[in-house]
């Protein structure tokens, strides 16, 4: 069927139709029955009922055609719904390979089920239903204006009788008595969650904790944690299932080769230095929440010793006290510092020394 | 006139060339962008015949950038250390010998035969020592715990390689590859050796128990079925929300145009 | 009468004896309904959110909101053992334990997507033809409120499975609240009932996700729907098509039919998708931990513009006198959408206040006969763009091997220049389709009828437009609504409204808005409106050989039909 479309005149068209482009795509269709579609006629006038929308369609022929396609799209939707239920009832889930069969033989005869439908329709509205284009008549939104003065005059005059203009006392009180509703849901939240305090300063780590390996969550002698260029996930003995604890304490451990660090008085705003006493054989330790918004900084190159977070590219540079090289984040990650307890195994030496994570305004 | 002639007028003649042409696009370019070879490695035998072979290869392929004596230069690092594992690595996966230096070596066909890189690693490996070249046997999956698999791989390699192993972007015009040609000897090398900007993991780091079940989770996840469809390159929102953009409005703003089209052929009045 | 007939009588009378309907439903059946495929974009999103209800009520039935930590025992045997939380390991359940589940999960997921993509693409037609002018101002900002609730609906709605990705998405959004100035710790404790991830979010979010937002949704879509009815729908310009008719077909049968077409449309069209398009693959992502984070991380797409200004923002911070301010988050955060927003809320009243134009408009316009208008809404897409650009910009520089900071570097730069870019391109190109347009308004249209002059000649024949292409071109002279300084009185002084600096402001503005290419032409489409004002701009250009065009105006006419 060749229907909507500027694809130009074809040699076989009837030549009523003005030659050349016609129209693009959806700018709308000439007038054809034109009726003018005035009020609803009020019923018992007593003139001949005059038909609004035209009943019969130009060429019987074509609308059986078209009549016996919409009629087979819908068996096909109906074999579908069938093909559905048969799926749902005959294929079983519980693994990936029959979620997938499964998935596949639903959703086919859902989709086939809709679809068959919705072309059914439209091709009924296209080619069953006669065109028509009827006209029906806006009236101006304003109001009339003895309309509005009526208005006017009830409102007034309920306001009158109600005394509310009248009486400033009872206007006032009615005021102050309905105020605290407003207040009300902030009151019945306050409960929603304990006040910060100084929660947000501190993480888990103590002084003596050992440093687990996260996953296996062993913990880690600095002679087998010994390859320059490696890099792991650490968390506090104790905390390792414990994700409030995890989402402030998680850190990441990096073994440097020797003389690559730069030691001196790490700057809190700044980085620039790791701080040596922390640090156990060329090994540091850096908070691994990162000081944007808190995702886990968690790419490592070894070669430019850079650590990335993912999620906005803050990049830090782990020689020089994690510094902030690009990106959003405001300040360099903290330092853990770290020891070796009596069994040789990694310990912290206590916690960290500034708040880890995103900026919060009390942090300062 | 011909079939073709007869149709070309149609309306759908236009889409129907439209559609050829994709398909042959599409055909043409799947053939001539192959993935590299990957290596399938046997554990070679070290003999001093192969050393001495290696040493002859090393010197014509890879001593120009990395010295003579493997000592490394200005332009390439010491190879004094790194051990057969990760000559065997860089070499199998065609990054090595490289031809043109970048930010970062990417994948290629290998240029050097599965028993040359086995020598070259060989002498390599005489050189300093460092990590073999791991046995069939230490990266076999059999019995491996893909669960635990998961749990590492998230820990310590989805933040650069992406949850499935799809790849990601790094600085400075790094990116660490996607996962879908690594061969497990290849995964517990790149592990073992940390090559170019991935971290080192070495044995006592993360064990070759561990190892192997990342090597586990990796191969299993790679053939895991997409139960929900087609994977969309299991790379997340990103490509679902074009496809939503690109597939489906799109396909809706069509199926408008179609239901608010005028008749061409007008009814009678 | 037939049985059908019968039970139809009866079942009318029966409701009409108690609702007296009869006429109130006659006059809704008569409705008339103006037709064009922009008209049914908003139809897209009003049918996913129904489907968005029927997928969404059938996947409550087994997700359970809980972050109670269990070890998953399913179907999923990748990550059998795992420790997870309850919402998780249920969502788990839905995909892999529940016949249809994942059926509905992907299509509640795509219907999500693509409400929201309706929603924008909806919100831009609305935009470009200036259907949001007078009476439709309220009905434009009830448009607006859907659309943000929209994005929050749909980030609570994908959070919930406590997964991987999404969690990452909940740790950006307790960092974005944090940073709130005064306020920031005590809202995020409060909304996580403690220091993140706590044991409330995921069960307040599904409250929120399923009762609070869809509720008010169906609340604020009801009155959108109810407000378009009253008012009766904008229409295209186009033969017989004035601001106080309506021109269509009526609702019944013919709208209903085409709109429960298009719905099935809809939904059959998710089915696909949801068939063959995997969506949300959580049992890949894992089970969310702090600890943990893939590459790649990204929200759902419209989300990425958010994602996009946090990227790109340097790292400002302030710490003075104990506190810190963290504009690196804040002004991301809250300054694109408060922008966008904003300028989107003001602009009908804006637009109002520059043009003085205070007439119902019920006949849209077309784009290009606004270039102003629409150059400033292609510049907004543009500045939303580079910044939903920008929240993919790892899985671009991985993709097509761009190094990733200088994508970064790019989009700080882009987010500036590019709007200004696009409006100056998007201006001359609506001034250059309305010169085209004037073209053929004064040379009439070209039928590929090639005659052969005497002198040897080709010339091809053109015709003038007709009744209808005339009307659609909509190009009756606009009078302006506002002369400025028109109406200035005998002793020189400007109306009140044009006084002083805000009048001068106003005046600027006025012609910079209603820059357009004058359309009055004295052609009658032969091609004889040459002349010192033909609208070309430059008097009296010599005519291009691409009609009938015979300067004297003589009868040799033959443009008219085949």
């Amino acid at each position: 069927m060749s229907d909507a479309g500027a694809h130009g005149a074809q040699p076989d068209e009837p030549t009523d139709a003005p030659a050349g482009p016609h129209r693009v795509i959806g700018t709308p269709p000439p007038a054809q029955a034109r009726t003018l579609l005035g009020e609803a006629e009020e019923p018992g006038a007593g003139a001949p009922a005059r038909r609004e929308l035209p009943a019969e369609l130009p060429d019987p022929a074509r609308a059986k055609r078209a009549e016996r396609l919409v009629a087979s799209l819908f068996i096909l939707s109906l074999l579908a719904s069938i093909g559905f239920i048969a799926a749902y009832v005959g294929l079983e889930v519980h693994s990936v390979d029959a979620t997938l069969r499964s998935n596949l033989a639903l959703g086919t005869s859902m989709s086939v089920a809709f679809l068959a439908i919705a072309v059914g329709a439209v091709i009924w509205v296209r080619h069953l239903m006669p065109t028509v284009e009827l006209t029906e008549e806006r009236h101006p939104l304003r109001s009339d204006p003895a309309a509005r003065e009526a208005f006017k005059e009830t409102f007034e005059e309920g306001a009158d009788a109600s005394q509310f203009t009248k009486r400033p006392l009872l206007r006032r009180t009615l005021i102050a008595a309905t105020l605290p509703l407003a207040a009300a849901p902030i009151v019945l939240l306050r409960d929603l969650g304990p006040l910060p305090g100084t929660t947000l300063r501190h993480t888990v780590w103590r002084k003596g904790m050992r440093l687990l390996s996260y996953g296996p969550n062993t913990p880690i002698r600095p002679g087998d944690f010994s390859s320059p260029g490696g890099m792991i996930t650490v968390v506090p003995d104790g905390y390792q299932d414990n994700q409030d604890a995890l989402a402030a304490a998680t850190a990441i451990i990096i073994k440097f080769q020797p003389g690559v660090m730069v030691f001196g008085q790490r700057n809190q705003v700044r980085g620039g230095f790791v701080t040596p006493n922390w640090t156990v054989d060329n090994i540091v330790c850096y908070s691994k929440i990162c000081t944007h918004v808190g995702c886990p900084a968690a790419l490592y190159d070894q070669e430019l010793h850079h650590i990335l977070c993912p999620c906005h590219q803050s990049t830090f540079d782990a020689p020089r006290g994690a510094q902030v090289l690009f990106g959003p984040a405001p300040r360099p990650l903290p330092q853990l510092p770290m020891g070796v307890d009596a069994e040789g195994y990694l310990i912290a030496l206590s916690d960290f020394h500034e708040p880890v994570g995103p900026s919060f305004f009390e942090r300062g | 006139m011909s079939w073709i002639t007869a149709k070309r007028r149609r309306p759908v003649a236009g889409y129907a060339v439209v559609l050829l042409g994709l398909i042959l696009v599409g055909a043409i370019y799947a053939t001539i962008t192959g993935s590299g070879e990957s290596a399938a490695s046997t554990t070679p035998t070290t003999s001093s015949a192969e050393i001495a072979k290696g040493q002859q290869i090393f010197q014509q392929t890879c001593a120009t950038c990395h010295g003579l004596e493997a000592q490394g230069t200005a332009v390439a690092p010491s190879l004094i250390g790194v051990g057969a594992a990760a000559v065997d690595f860089q070499v199998s996966t065609g990054r090595m010998p490289a031809k043109a230096l970048d930010a970062e070596m990417p994948q290629a066909p290998r240029k050097l035969t599965v028993a040359q890189t086995h020598a070259v690693a060989a002498y390599i490996q005489s050189l300093g020592g460092g990590p073999p070249i791991p046995t069939p046997a230490e990266v076999s999956t059999s019995g491996a715990d893909v669960a635990l698999g998961q749990e590492l791989f998230t820990a310590d390699c989805a933040q650069c390689h992406n949850f499935d192993g799809a790849g990601g972007a790094l600085t400075e015009g790094k990116y660490a590859p996607a996962l879908t040609n690594a061969t497990p000897t290849l995964i517990y090398e790149a592990m073992l050796t940390g090559p170019e900007a991935m971290p080192v993991f070495n044995d006592t780091t993360i064990t070759p128990n561990e190892k192997r079940a990342i090597i586990a989770y990796v191969t299993e996840s790679r053939t895991t079925p997409n139960p929900g469809g087609f994977s969309l390159g299991r790379v997340g929102p990103v490509t679902e929300g074009l496809f939503a953009f690109l597939g489906l409005l799109f396909f809706m703003v069509l199926v408008a145009m179609w239901i608010t089209a005028k008749h061409r052929k007008t009814t009678d009045e | 009468m037939s049985m059908t007939t019968k039970l139809l009588d009866g079942t009318g009378s029966w409701l009409d004896d108690r609702f007296h309907g009869a006429k109130g439903i006659r006059t809704f059946f008569r409705k008339i309904f103006p037709d064009h495929w922009t008209f049914l974009l908003g139809e897209i999103a009003l049918y996913s959110f129904i489907i968005l209800l029927l997928t969404g009520t059938f996947l409550t039935f087994f997700f359970q909101p809980s972050m109670t930590e269990i070890v998953y025992h399913g179907s999923y045997t990748h990550l059998d053992g795992v420790r997870m939380s309850e919402a998780y390991a249920s969502t788990l359940n839905i995909s892999f334990d529940v016949r249809g589940g994942l059926l509905m999960r992907q299509i509640h997921h795509w219907a999500a997507d693509l409400f929201v993509a309706a929603i924008l693409a909806h919100m831009l037609r609305i935009f470009f033809t200036g259907a949001y002018r007078k009476p439709r101002e309220v009905n434009w900002l009830i448009g607006l409120v859907l659309f943000t609730l929209a994005l929050f609906e749909g980030l609570f709605g994908y959070s919930l499975p406590d997964d991987l990705l999404s969690g990452t998405g909940l740790r950006i959004t307790e960092g974005v609240l944090l940073s709130v100035p005064v306020v920031g710790t005590y809202l995020t404790f409060f909304l996580f009932g403690g220091p993140y991830p706590g044991n409330d979010i995921i069960p307040r979010l599904y409250i929120i996700h399923v009762l609070l937002l869809p509720g008010v949704f169906v609340a604020l879509i009801t009155a959108h729907l109810f407000i378009m009815f009253w008012q009766k729908h904008t229409q295209m310009p186009g033969k017989g098509r004035t601001n106080t008719n309506v021109v269509g077909a009526p609702m019944y049968p013919y709208f209903m039919a085409k709109t429960g077409a298009f719905f099935f449309f809809i939904f059959g069209a998710l089915a696909i998708a949801s068939t063959f398009a995997q969506v949300n693959p959580i049992w890949l992502y894992g089970p969310y931990n702090p600890s943990g984070i893939s590459a790649g991380s990204q929200p759902d797409f419209y989300m990425g513009f958010l994602e996009g200004s946090l990227r790109m923002m340097p790292n400002w911070t302030w710490d003075i006198w104990g506190h810190t301010v963290a504009w690196n988050v804040l002004i991301p955060a809250f300054l694109p959408l408060g922008i966008i927003m904003t300028g989107a809320a003001l602009w009908p009243f804006l637009e109002q206040w520059v043009t003085g134009d205070r007439r119902e408009h019920h006949v849209v316009d077309r784009p290009r006969n606004a270039p102003t208008r629409t150059a400033i809404g292609m510049a907004a897409v543009t500045f939303y763009g580079v910044l939903w650009l920008e929240g993919a910009n790892d899985v671009i520089a991985d993709h097509l091997y761009i190094s990733l900071y200088l994508t970064t570097e790019i989009a700080r730069y882009a987010i500036f220049i590019a709007p200004v870019v696009a409006y100056w391109v998007t201006k001359r190109i609506c001034l250059g389709l309305q010169r085209k347009d004037l073209h053929l308004l004064e040379h009439g249209v070209e039928t590929g009828i090639i005659r052969q002059l005497p002198t040897g000649e080709f010339i091809e024949e053109t015709r003038p437009l007709d009744d209808e292409e005339l009307a659609a071109l909509d190009v009756k002279p606009r009078a302006p609504s506002l002369p400025p300084g028109a109406t200035v009185s005998a002793a020189g002084v400007p109306p009140p409204g044009m006084r002083g600096g805000l009048g001068r402001v106003r005046e600027g503005m006025y012609k910079v808005l209603t820059e357009s290419v004058p359309m009055e032409t004295h052609g009658n489409g032969y091609g004889n409106g040459h002349g010192e004002a033909d609208g070309h701009g430059e008097p009296g250009h010599a005519p291009v050989p691409s009609g009938s065009e015979q300067d004297d105006g003589s009868g040799d006419d033959q443009g008219a039909g085949a």
